[in-house]
């Protein structure tokens, strides 16, 4: 069937922000199927509310609204731009609820907007999991036995039934969130009260469980022809139990012979076919022993589809728009052999294996296990010719551990570990193989089939040599290349060994040992393809084939984890795009199957590898670039620049040099104390601080200093580890739990601004001139992470005076930190006085952002001027930052609903996820919409909640003012009330929640609270403060837990009671700012 | 144990040995599935060629015996990346080295896989020789030239069933039998089972059968199964398609399809590679399908060479536009190029192929 000629203008719905269960993968299935709608010459209108996005690029589409993903604002959309069809599947689970809304409201129909592609019938039948269970039913496919219940009573009627345990799974939601395994009627009725909470429609599935069953996946395409194509299938390591999104998943399947194998692959055509769905869909097996179940079905691109995707080079989201639009299978080209059709199932010649990237590193109180929900942020991918190199090549990129030997667990502790899943599980598996556990046992504690425990005891095995090898000399040549096809690295060899890492990377070098580059090519080479996408091996050829243009090296940011989000992937696609518009070739290195960056057509080459020294030198060495770029993927590769340069230094037979900002100049950057030399050079003020390398020069500092102060770790992503405490044996607990202070670990003491405005700037310079993109308000005060607070362009309480410190700050410290690109530097204002906390000369968080606020591409001037060009030249000499008449308001994502147990309050260690962007006319909208779209639906009617701290009083009364003023009525404790009845501000009283029902908890269950505003108390009080503020979380009330962001809340709903938001493109705000 | 590999072209490729020690020589085809390696090793349709997989695991869940195509490994040796001495699966009873062994053929193991692929996708299919217990390159380079092409040797005869037997089917019709004769070039054991599964007896006879005995079994179709080597050695076969023409439906499945599709008139040709794979796409112009099927093939037939009045081809690969599937305007014959069949590969086409060969064995169209 042809393309439809019918349809001339399209609505993508994005994804929104990322959160747990929801990652980059949206924006690479999204930015694909724009690009492929407009290669059919259609019009695509895009709504996504997150600004970090290549997707909501003005030129991704014709029309690019960053506006909130709800059917009231869509609606608007609609009305505006009337679309004359909609694609529901390329959003992810947001897509597929907004597009359910839409249409269930009737919508569609009265704009007569016509569903593209898998019909809503689909979604519902796959979603609704009793319809589910009816349609598998129907044409034969056994599902684990279940029933849908929408109440606590039907929940608990079902132990009986099923038996315990019961797996439970929220209808319509996102990677398993609100679901969970219960092994008693306690956490039955806790988890199927939470997920009630969390479904759109109010339903659960109760499952008996099939637990210890291995999960193979299935990604199956269909078009309107009823051609139907299986990409790829997948083994999850982790047997049942675990949510795909949490295993270790390898591709191909590995432990399935072609009977079983067929058996599912028939299934899943069967599936993909009594569902109507037409383009890419997921499907989840249960299988045991020949045996098996339907566990689910996502009948839209998804993390597995976009990891099949990368995993095999079949653009399934690509051709998904496409199937959309009419276009059938045959009539489209694999876009990687450029001469085949896309109707044919992909083949590999490698191993494919994913990991996820957990965030307990920043949760430290929360739950390791996994489970049923999601609990990572990201993941990783690696690419071998076996499965030890492929594994061990995944472990790298996680950019935790460079091996997997590390912590050391006593041994009842590992066999506790091996029976109970975590985020620690391989290393756990590896610990215990080293440490005289079989591979029998351990196959049978982790539920991991042996076959891959053997894998496992491989590498030790090869490690034994090696080491056995080093004690008696050295290592043989031959023992050195089985080493490295097994995946192990020259520094670990090295270790192993009592041989430096250069010593064994010249021996193998000398040997002729070195990295071959092989072609992810969707057909096994049996087709000569077209497309650059590569991965390494220690084989005999090499298809890299390097050629003699002018070429440059980017280096990718890795798996998505909180401190380094999608922001540094944005900037990474913008590099790459300025270096090939200008003409030179562009190399990417990256591991995120998720991302962008790692689309097979995003640059000239890709090398889907880990981001370490080795493996970096490795692509150098083959492609002898001219330069690597390093400030573009946040810490991850700005950590390699001094190593890389060191060795490129080494190798005098490499021409590549480090480009941008010097190596050297970023180090005084990182370096506190030649930062701290630099700043009184050029007469800036910092906080007082102090560096300590042991305990008593510590607390030496910090009472010189003067309590509360801030104190973190001498390196830090993301404010890790950072504290802030309040007095002497605070701070004594610090050093005993969270960080052990000494010589080579020493730590940093600031001076904590109590009560000051924070302020970022992004600017781009090129060694003479500095171009200020914006200059960023935070709405949270000091003390709370830069990465958490909301922000808004332009800031709204800052002075001009204050605005001139802040641009003359910047360029003064760009130009002392000879900064070729790209720097972010973060401020504070206290009373009258500026002061720098830290400069960063890399791309920042908030680029994408400040790119979209002000219309500036930053990270693409940031590459033209790396490149040589000037910013005068381009026509951005030192001005000031653009003026802007709407107001940006960008809010974060935090994941609390995700991880039972962690207390929702924000600090000075980054906790978000992701952003959403809210821009309206006037501040109050903009953060009215900015709320809405991380999913806090500010009140305009109801009640709402208000507990402060002490401190927070006075403010306090502006605040309850301004919403009694819009109608809304107030709940609060006695104290509370008596406080804001001396300013004549009445309110209700509800008991404390240690003094027993009813309390505010229970009004929230009962829905009889609009928004809470809780702000915590110090340490020891704030037992009964984050028991309200976990229920609001867990109940899915919106809340507030700063007393800036509720004047902000305040300010808005008033904003929002004088009149309606708007919705505008982002293309039509630039156009505005360039016309005035 | 030192093995090594040599090409026509000189390529000598060294490696680590295992399964029988011993020298074998014949065509090096590569074929890109992940599993099925205990079915595609049995397949008679490898007769003289040296197996490679492109996926670099091989072995994995082990050998079960449950899932041979024929009584025993066909290809001549294998060419892996590595092989699984640590299988696991419930059903395996051995590894693929014991297979091998076993089998009395030689393996290879440690080889870039991939390399060999590009050079046989860009040269064509070499003959090659392998040797297990020696790395004596210039040997094995020098048996693969001093071997026949593959067009000159009669390899059906080595597969081919010696005498005709009969197959009853545990589901038939004992008031309404249907019985199928299915003319042995080196037949896979999934035919027969997909017949057999459908109710239909089946009378396997040799490839050298006779008009007269294939008659004498009475059959209400005639089945010419796939096999290996050049179609125009099954001298017999086309013999048979023309003799029966008109009178029984005929059906062929890969050599079978080539076979009748030469007694149609039309001639075959040699692919530069062959199609080696589950994941070969095949159009059928009637529904507009395409379906994923499992192939095995060196050879095709030239869709430009079919007297056009009588024959139409109903189905082309996707990929190369070459013929998959033929029927006879007037006459109850139709054959297919892939293996409907599958084991290995997708069943995608099973039941529609074999509904229909039992509709038109049974009288019905």
């Amino acid at each position: 069937m042809p393309k439809r000629t019918d349809i001339k203008k399209i609505l993508l719905i994005g994804s929104g922000p990322i959160m747990i269960g929801q990652a980059a993968e949206f924006d690479f299935s999204g930015s694909q199927a724009c690009r492929s709608l407009k290669e059919e010459g259609l019009k695509v209108v895009l709504v996504n509310s997150n600004p970090a996005t290549i997707m909501t690029d003005p030129e991704m589409a014709d029309a690019v609204y960053i506006e909130p993903l709800d059917v009231k604002a869509v609606e608007m959309i609609i009305e505006k731009e009337r679309p004359d069809g909609i694609i529901a599947g390329i959003g992810g689970q947001t897509g597929l609820n907004i597009t359910s809304e839409l249409a269930e409201h009737g919508i569609l129909e009265k704009y007569n907007v016509e569903l593209l592609g898998t019909p809503l019938e689909a979604i519902r039948n796959t979603e609704d999991r009793e319809l589910f269970k009816r349609t598998m039913e129907r044409i034969g496919e056994k599902v684990p036995r279940s029933k849908a219940i929408s109440s606590l009573k039907e929940a608990e009627e079902l132990i009986d039934e099923l038996g315990l345990p019961l797996i439970i799974r929220p209808a319509y939601t996102l990677g398993g969130a609100g679901g969970g395994i219960a092994h008693s009627r306690e956490e039955l009725l806790e988890i199927t009260e939470r997920g009630l909470r969390r479904s759109r429609i109010g339903q659960v599935l109760i499952e008996e469980s099939v637990l210890g069953w291995k999960e193979f996946e299935y990604e199956v395409m269909r078009d309107a022809n009823d051609t139907c194509i299986v990409i790829c299938n997948m083994e999850n390591l982790d047997p049942m139990g675990v949510h795909t999104g949490e295993s270790i998943v390898v591709t191909p399947s590995q432990t399935l012979n072609d009977e079983e194998h067929q058996m599912l692959r028939t299934a899943a055509i069967k599936i993909i076919r009594a569902f109507g769905i037409e383009g890419g869909c997921n499907i989840q097996f249960a299988f045991r022993d020949g045996d098996y179940r339907v566990v689910e079905v996502n009948p839209r691109v998804s993390r597995s589809s976009a990891l099949a995707s990368k995993a095999t080079g079949y653009p399934i989201a690509r051709v998904t728009a496409k199937i959309a639009i009419g276009m059938a299978l045959d009539e489209i080209l694999n876009d990687v052999t450029r001469r085949t059709p896309a109707s044919f199932e992909p083949t590999i010649d490698y191993i494919v294996t994913k990991i996820p990237r957990w965030p307990f590193d920043k949760f430290v109180n929360a739950d390791k296990t996994l489970t049923t929900a999601m609990k990572s942020t990201g993941e990783v991918m690696a690419i071998g010719r076996t499965i030890e190199e492929s594994l061990l090549k995944a472990v790298r990129s996680l950019d935790i551990n460079m091996d997997l030997g590390s912590d050391e667990w006593s041994p009842s502790e590992v066999k506790m570990l091996l029976k109970t899943p975590t985020s620690e599980r391989l290393f756990v598996i590896y610990h215990a193989l080293c440490n005289g556990f079989s591979v029998e046992e351990v196959s049978e504690l982790t539920g991991i089939d042996i076959f891959f425990m053997r894998k496992i005891w491989n590498i030790i095995d090869m490690e034994d040599k090696v080491r056995k090898a080093g004690f008696s000399g050295s290592v043989p040549d031959n023992m050195l290349r089985d080493a490295k096809r097994m995946g192990l690295t020259d520094a670990r060899i090295a270790e192993l060994t009592g041989k430096t890492r250069e010593q064994i990377n010249d021996q193998r070098r000398a040997a002729g040992i070195t990295s071959t580059y092989k072609m992810v090519d969707t057909c096994a080479a049996e087709f000569a393809a077209e497309t650059p996408y590569y991965y390494s091996c220690y084989e005999q050829m090499c298809e890299a084939d390097p050629s003699d243009r002018k070429k440059i090296l980017i280096l990718g940011s890795g798996p998505i984890r909180i401190g380094q989000g999608i922001e540094f992937d944005y900037c990474t696609v913008h590099a790459v795009a300025a270096i090939r518009e200008a003409g030179i070739e562009a190399h990417i290195i990256n591991n995120n199957p998720e991302t962008v960056s790692t689309d097979y057509d995003t640059s000239d080459k890709l090398f889907f590898e880990p981001l370490t020294l080795e493996d970096v030198m490795n692509v150098i060495e083959k492609e002898n670039p001219d330069g690597v770029l390093v400030q573009f993927g946040g810490q991850t590769s700005v950590n390699l620049a001094l190593p890389l340069e060191k060795e490129l230094r080494r190798r005098s037979d490499l021409k590549t040099v480090i480009l941008g900002t010097s190596p050297s100049d970023i180090d005084v950057a990182e370096d506190r104390e030649k930062f701290n030399v630099m700043m009184s050079k050029l007469g800036i003020n910092q906080p007082d601080a102090g560096y300590a390398t042991s305990q008593e020069q510590a607390i030496e500092i910090a009472t010189r200093i003067g309590f509360p102060v801030l104190v973190r770790p001498s390196y830090v992503l993301g404010g890790r580890a950072m504290e802030i405490v309040y007095d002497r044996a605070d701070l004594e607990r610090y050093m005993r739990e969270a960080v052990k202070v000494s010589p080579e670990h020493p730590i940093l003491i600031d001076d904590f601004l109590e009560g000051a405005v924070e302020i970022d700037v992004d600017a781009a310079c090129d060694g003479r001139d500095v171009l200020i993109g914006a200059i960023m308000e935070h709405i949270e005060e000091a003390g709370v992470h830069s990465g958490d607070s909301a922000c808004v362009i332009p800031p709204q309480s800052l002075s001009e005076e204050v605005l001139d410190t802040v641009r003359d700050y910047t360029r003064k410290i760009a130009l002392a930190l000879n900064v070729k690109g790209l720097v972010n530097i973060q401020m504070a204002k206290k009373g009258d006085t500026v002061y720098v906390l830290e400069a960063n000369p890399r791309s920042s968080r908030t680029i994408p952002f400040v790119s979209k606020a002000v219309g500036l591409p930053l990270a693409k001037i940031a590459a033209r001027v790396i490149m040589g060009e000037s910013l005068a030249g381009m026509g951005y000499a030192s001005t000031n930052e653009p003026k802007v008449k709407h107001v940006s308001v960008k809010e974060v994502l935090l994941p609390f609903d995700k991880l039972p147990g962690a207390d929702p309050i924000l600090g000075p260690e980054m906790k978000s996820t992701g952003e959403v962007m809210g821009v309206d006319s006037d501040f109050g909208r903009a953060f009215f919409k900015a709320q809405l779209s991380a999913d806090n639906l500010l009140p305009l009617t109801g009640k709402v909640f208000l507990s402060v701290r002490d401190e927070d009083r006075e403010k306090l009364v502006d605040v309850a003012r301004k919403l009694v003023d819009s109608g809304i009525r107030l709940l609060g404790t006695k104290g509370t009330a008596d406080y804001l009845a001396e300013h004549g501000i009445e309110m209700d009283i509800v008991k404390k929640v240690h003094d027993g029902s009813p309390n505010v908890i229970d009004m929230m269950r009962r829905y009889e609270v609009a928004l809470v505003i809780n702000t915590p108390e110090d340490k020891k009080a704030r037992e009964d403060s984050s028991k309200i503020r976990r229920a609001a979380v867990d109940f899915k009330v919106p809340y507030i837990t700063t007393i800036q962001a509720a004047l902000a809340a305040s300010n808005a709903i008033v904003s929002m009671k004088k009149g309606e938001v708007t919705v505008k493109s982002i293309n039509e705000y630039h156009r505005e700012m360039i016309n005035s | 144990m030192n093995a090594v590999l040599g090409l026509e072209d000189g390529t000598i490729i060294k490696g680590t040995g295992f399964g029988a020690e011993g020298i074998v020589s014949g065509e090096l085809v590569f074929t890109t599935q992940y599993t099925g390696y205990e079915e595609a090793l049995t397949d008679p349709s490898y007769k003289g060629q040296i197996l490679m997989f492109t996926y670099p695991l091989i072995g994995n869940y082990g050998v079960s015996g449950n899932c041979f195509e024929s009584d025993g490994v066909k290809a001549e040796g294998l060419v892996v990346r590595e092989a699984c001495p640590g299988p696991s699966h419930h059903l395996s009873k051995r590894t693929i080295f014991q297979m091998m062994e076993d089998a009395g053929k030689p393996g290879i193991a440690g080889v870039d896989t991939r390399m060999l692929t590009i050079k046989t996708r860009e040269h064509g299919t070499m003959r090659a020789a392998l040797i297990n217990g020696s790395d004596d390159g210039e040997e094995a380079v020098r048996l693969a030239r001093e071997q026949p092409g593959i067009s000159d040797i009669d390899l059906i005869s080595r597969v081919t069933c010696p005498k005709p037997f009969r197959l009853e089917s545990p589901y038939r019709d004992p008031k309404n039998p249907v019985n199928v004769v299915l003319m042995d070039f080196g037949r896979k054991l999934s035919i027969e089972r997909s017949l057999l599964a459908r109710g239909i007896d089946v009378t396997v006879v040799p490839a050298t059968a006779s008009t007269e005995l294939i008659g004498s079994f009475e059959p209400g179709l005639l089945f010419l199964s796939n096999g290996p080597g050049d179609p125009l050695q099954a001298t017999r076969g086309i013999e048979a398609v023309k003799n029966f023409a008109g009178e029984l439906p005929i059906v062929g499945i890969c050599l079978g399809h080539q076979i009748i599709s030469l007694a149609l008139g039309a001639e075959t040709y040699k692919l530069k590679f062959g199609h080696r794979g589950a994941n070969q796409p095949v159009k059928d112009f009637e529904s507009g399908i395409v379906h994923i099927t499992s192939q095995n093939h060196g050879f095709a037939v030239d869709a430009d060479s079919f007297e056009e009045a009588e024959v139409k081809v109903t189905q082309i690969n996707a990929n190369d536009k070459t013929v998959e599937g033929i029927a006879h305007k007037n006459l109850d014959i139709f054959s297919v190029q892939y293996h409907p069949d599958a084991h290995p590969g997708p069943l995608d086409s099973e039941k529609t192929f074999f509904d229909r060969v039992r509709r038109l064995a049974g009288g019905r169209k």
